[in-house]
């Protein structure tokens, strides 16, 4: 079977003397349906192997998190779903991942659309130095989306739990509100167009405690309309909120490889792999 | 409800395929600003063609070696003689008086406000020096002829004629000032903080850490900028044109009038010479000359400046 | 036993050395004074020379054989002129090569010979500009010495500063704003057009007023194109502008044209001395000129500086 040949050579290269557990036990299957379907997919930059070999699924209208140490890979992996690495230079990819059956990094895709049904957040909240109104309706009128602007905006922010705190300064700049703000900010954005996946790099990193609770709600919510995946180094995040938990690690080869996948649950109290084990419990990450 | 808006009837709602419309305008900007950026290609080929163009059918009357070591310049006068040396000679002249003024005090002004000066004295002395780079060149011929020559005339009497090569040389100095000043001290500016304090640390003194130090971590940014002041030096024209007169000259007496190259093309031009005559194509010899001339010192100071860009960036 | 008292004072040769770095921190002092005192000089002398020839008459009569009655208003026109259609054919073009090469090219072989050729450009000498269009604009299209054809030399002339200057405005936005507006599902002209020009905006104009300053002193190239006969007219005003149509005489840009540096340098070659005054005149005009373009685009920098505080 391919998954085993996978995990043979898998086990050539692992650091760790630990007894390894074959692929099929460490990546288990999700439950409902797929959104995005990751075969087998690596990432390259220039020479360099940035992903080795990742397989796995993300769930329709459920929290996915990537969790992982400095360097695995999961940030790579997150802007591959949503095509962002192609602006880097010598980016390349191999395997599969599709969407909806699809496979993105097909000749006909249309980048553009791919990255309107799948949105993204980022670690720093980036608005645009634009007015809050006009941050959230950039993204409609570039796609072309026809419908009461206004109206779409007070959508979009109300999604976002923003709309109370800015209703009556819409024309006020992007860049005057907290951090927090900001961020809910960058999510409405997200939202205003009408997105099928939202995408989260991290997104509370760079906030304090109460706005990062915020945000959690607000994914939470989200989660019911949207499917989420959400990078984070913050295990206890991870534990919070994500229904599905990928746990990725870097060898020693530089690449990051999935270690394990499977509801968060299961991850956190029963997990199979003793490099999970190690990292959950803190004894290195 | 996320994807309705989307929707056609027999349309998967989950294509991913483009909008062939935005495709083709964003092909046609991308062709655009391509277009835009290759303008400045068929510029230099333009250059190129047009000097070479007259220049070749200047050297079918013309032999390239009288031109190249001939010591007589009357291209516009009968007996007509194209020995080049004279006008370069003129350029070297002026183009060297014109280092010797600003090469010193361009270097001594970038270490005073790379090392010693403190950020609000720099903040206004830099600007300033940068005003001598702005003035017009028209200005400082002006200023020559008017100020510099009577005065020159005021220290060492007759000797110096109303056109002379040394009143062209130091008004292309000051004006180059700035050029040397500021390029050097970006030069000292990037050499590490660390690489000044281990001079210190071992009792050197300011005098020692920025001659011993910071000038040879430095050296190729400042040699750089002496060879684009040169080179600026070299392409100048209105200075030297109503400072130095229209006279080739071979003398080494820098109080006599000197022709620069520059002088020389701005002299046929006045004349309004017809195309195809030898003094139209004389134009486009000394000018292509002159390209090449500032072209070879332009390459070797980027050579210079991308070396030490490598080595701290 | 008797040890030897530790004394930190000077020898000598450290007292030598301490007198060196003293000279050294004048000396390098007065070669930064040295530029200023000669600007100073230089200033006070042209004022000395050329204020009691200022007058409003100065700068609305036309240009004689008589010194005392020459004037300096085509000069002006003509300027006014040459520079604004330099400036309608280098925006647009210098702006949209800098975005080709900063957000388009891909960093290959042929992007890095692009930016080679501008940086060599930049450092040609006008001179060469002015034979340039001499032979091409003037001479070859049969433009004859009109605007239109000093202004196209002036435009090859200046594209390289303003090109190389818009990369640093466009250098200097933040690729998280490309980053945010590019994951919405904006194309990359979107991009541009909606959140990085804007930005960059600010920057680029102050790139195109110091290229425009510098190219309204140059003397050389419009000299070559034949600006510098004795031309006792203006190129005409905007009502005469729809004669372009049809390209009839009318036309401002065909009409023959002089520049502030080229009528000063006809006044400054003459030996008389009221000659030299009535230039002198002229470069205070062209030298306030220039100090009010320049107080402009510091002015620009200055607020575009403080708007940007990510």
């Amino acid at each position: 079977m391919v998954v085993d040949d996978i995990a043979r050579t898998q086990t050539e290269r692992d650091l760790t003397s630990t007894p390894t557990i074959p692929l099929s036990e460490r990546i288990a299957p999700i439950t409902g349906a797929a959104v995005v379907g990751v075969q087998d997919f690596s990432a390259y930059y220039g020479a360099f192997r940035a992903l080795d070999g990742v397989s796995m699924q993300i769930a329709e209208k459920k929290i996915t998190a990537l969790i992982g140490p400095s360097g695995c890979g999961k940030s790579t992996l997150l802007r591959c779903i949503n095509r962002m690495n192609d602006l880097v230079d010598g980016f390349r990819a191999e395997g599969r991942l599709t969407y909806h059956g699809q496979d993105l990094y097909d000749k006909g895709v249309d980048v553009v659309e791919v990255r309107r049904r799948i949105g993204m957040v980022f670690q720093k909240p980036n608005p645009f130095p634009k007015s809050i109104y006009e941050n959230v309706a950039f993204g409609p009128k570039v796609n072309g989306i026809k419908g009461n602007m206004a109206e779409i905006v007070e959508h979009a922010l109300r999604q976002a739990a923003l709309w109370d705190e800015v209703k009556d300064k819409l024309q006020q700049s992007g860049l005057a509100l907290s951090g927090g703000q900001q961020q809910r900010l960058c999510i409405a954005r997200a939202l205003a167009v009408q997105p099928d996946v939202i995408l989260m790099d991290e997104p509370c990193s760079a906030l304090d405690p109460i706005a990062t609770l915020k945000i959690e709600d607000l994914m939470r919510d989200l989660a019911k309309e949207y499917t989420i995946v959400i990078v984070t180094h913050n295990m206890q995040q991870a534990a919070r909120v994500a229904d599905y938990t990928a746990f990725l690690m870097m060898r020693q080869d530089r690449a990051g490889e999935l270690v394990e996948f499977r509801d968060t649950d299961s991850l956190f109290t029963k997990p199979k792999d003793k490099r999970t084990e190690d990292y959950i419990t803190g004894r290195f990450g | 409800m996320a994807i309705a808006a989307r929707n056609r009837p027999g349309h998967d709602p989950y294509a991913l395929t483009g909008n062939r419309t935005r495709d083709l305008g964003e092909r046609v900007i991308h062709g655009l600003l391509l277009a835009c950026a290759l303008l400045s290609v068929i510029t230099t080929l333009a250059i190129i063609y047009v000097l070479l163009e007259e220049t070749v059918g200047f050297f079918q009357k013309v032999s390239f070696f009288e031109y190249v070591t001939g010591t007589k310049w009357s291209a516009l006068i009968e007996p007509r003689s194209f020995g080049i040396l004279p006008l370069v000679w003129g350029t070297i002249m002026v183009a060297g008086i014109a280092g010797v003024i600003a090469i010193p005090i361009g270097l001594g002004a970038a270490v005073y406000l790379s090392e010693y000066a403190d950020q609000r004295v720099r903040s206004i002395l830099k600007p300033t020096l940068e005003i001598l780079a702005g003035v017009p060149t028209i200005v400082y011929g002006f200023f020559a002829v008017n100020w510099i020559t009577p005065h020159l005339q005021d220290v060492f009497g007759d000797r110096v004629g109303f056109f002379n090569g040394l009143s062209a040389g130091i008004v292309v100095g000051v004006m180059v000032i700035p050029m040397v000043s500021s390029l050097s001290e970006d030069a000292m500016h990037a050499v590490p903080q660390s690489l000044r304090e281990g001079a210190y640390g071992l009792g050197g003194t300011k005098f020692d850490v920025s001659t011993r130090v910071v000038i040879p971590a430095a050296l190729s940014g400042i040699v750089a900028s002496f060879i684009l002041a040169l080179s600026r030096a070299v392409g100048e024209t209105m200075a030297v044109v109503l400072a130095a007169g229209s006279t080739p000259n071979l003398s080494l007496d820098p109080f006599q009038s000197f022709q620069t190259m520059t002088a020389f093309i701005v002299q046929v031009a006045l004349g309004d010479a017809p195309t195809g005559s030898i003094e139209y194509q004389a134009l486009f010899a000394v000018g292509m000359t002159l390209f090449v001339m500032t072209l070879a010192m332009n390459v070797v100071s980027q050579l210079l400046l991308a070396r030490y860009r490598d080595v701290y960036q | 036993m008797s040890a030897q008292p530790v004394i930190l004072t000077s020898s000598n040769r450290q007292q030598t050395r301490a007198w060196i770095s003293r000279s050294f921190t004048g000396g390098t002092f007065l070669c930064t004074l040295a530029g200023v005192v000669a600007l100073s000089v230089l200033l006070y002398q042209v004022l000395d020379e050329g204020l009691a020839r200022l007058s409003k008459d100065f700068l609305t009569t036309l240009p004689s054989r008589f010194a005392d009655r020459a004037g300096f208003e085509p000069a002006i026109w003509g300027s006014v002129w040459v520079m604004g259609i330099t400036a309608l054919l280098t925006i647009p073009i210098g702006m949209g090569a800098a975005i080709y090469l900063e957000l388009y090219a891909a960093k290959n072989w042929l992007t890095r010979f692009i930016q080679i050729n501008i940086a060599n450009l930049a450092g040609v000498p006008s001179i060469i500009y002015g034979i340039l269009g001499l032979a091409l604009f003037v001479r070859a299209m049969e433009l004859q010495r009109s605007v239109l054809a000093g202004a196209l030399t002036m435009a090859l002339l200046v594209l390289p500063i303003v090109i190389i200057a818009s990369q640093e405005a466009l250098r200097a936005v933040p690729s998280s704003l490309r980053d945010g507006a590019l994951a919405l599902g904006a194309t990359r002209w979107q991009t541009i057009r909606g959140q990085i020009l804007p930005v960059a905006m600010p920057g680029m104009l102050t790139g195109v007023i110091l290229a425009l300053s510098r190219a309204i002193g140059e003397t050389a190239p419009l000299i070559m194109i034949g600006a510098f006969q004795y031309v006792p007219f203006s190129p005409g005003g905007v009502a005469d502008l729809p004669d372009c149509a049809s390209w009839s005489d009318g036309c401002p840009l065909k009409s023959r044209f002089t520049v502030m540096p080229v009528q000063i340098y006809s006044w400054a070659a003459r030996p008389q001395e009221a000659f030299q005054q009535t230039a002198a005149a002229g470069i205070i005009v062209l030298l306030a000129v220039l100090l009010s373009l320049n107080s402009v685009a510091i002015v620009l920098r200055n607020r575009y500086q403080r708007k940007v505080k990510w």
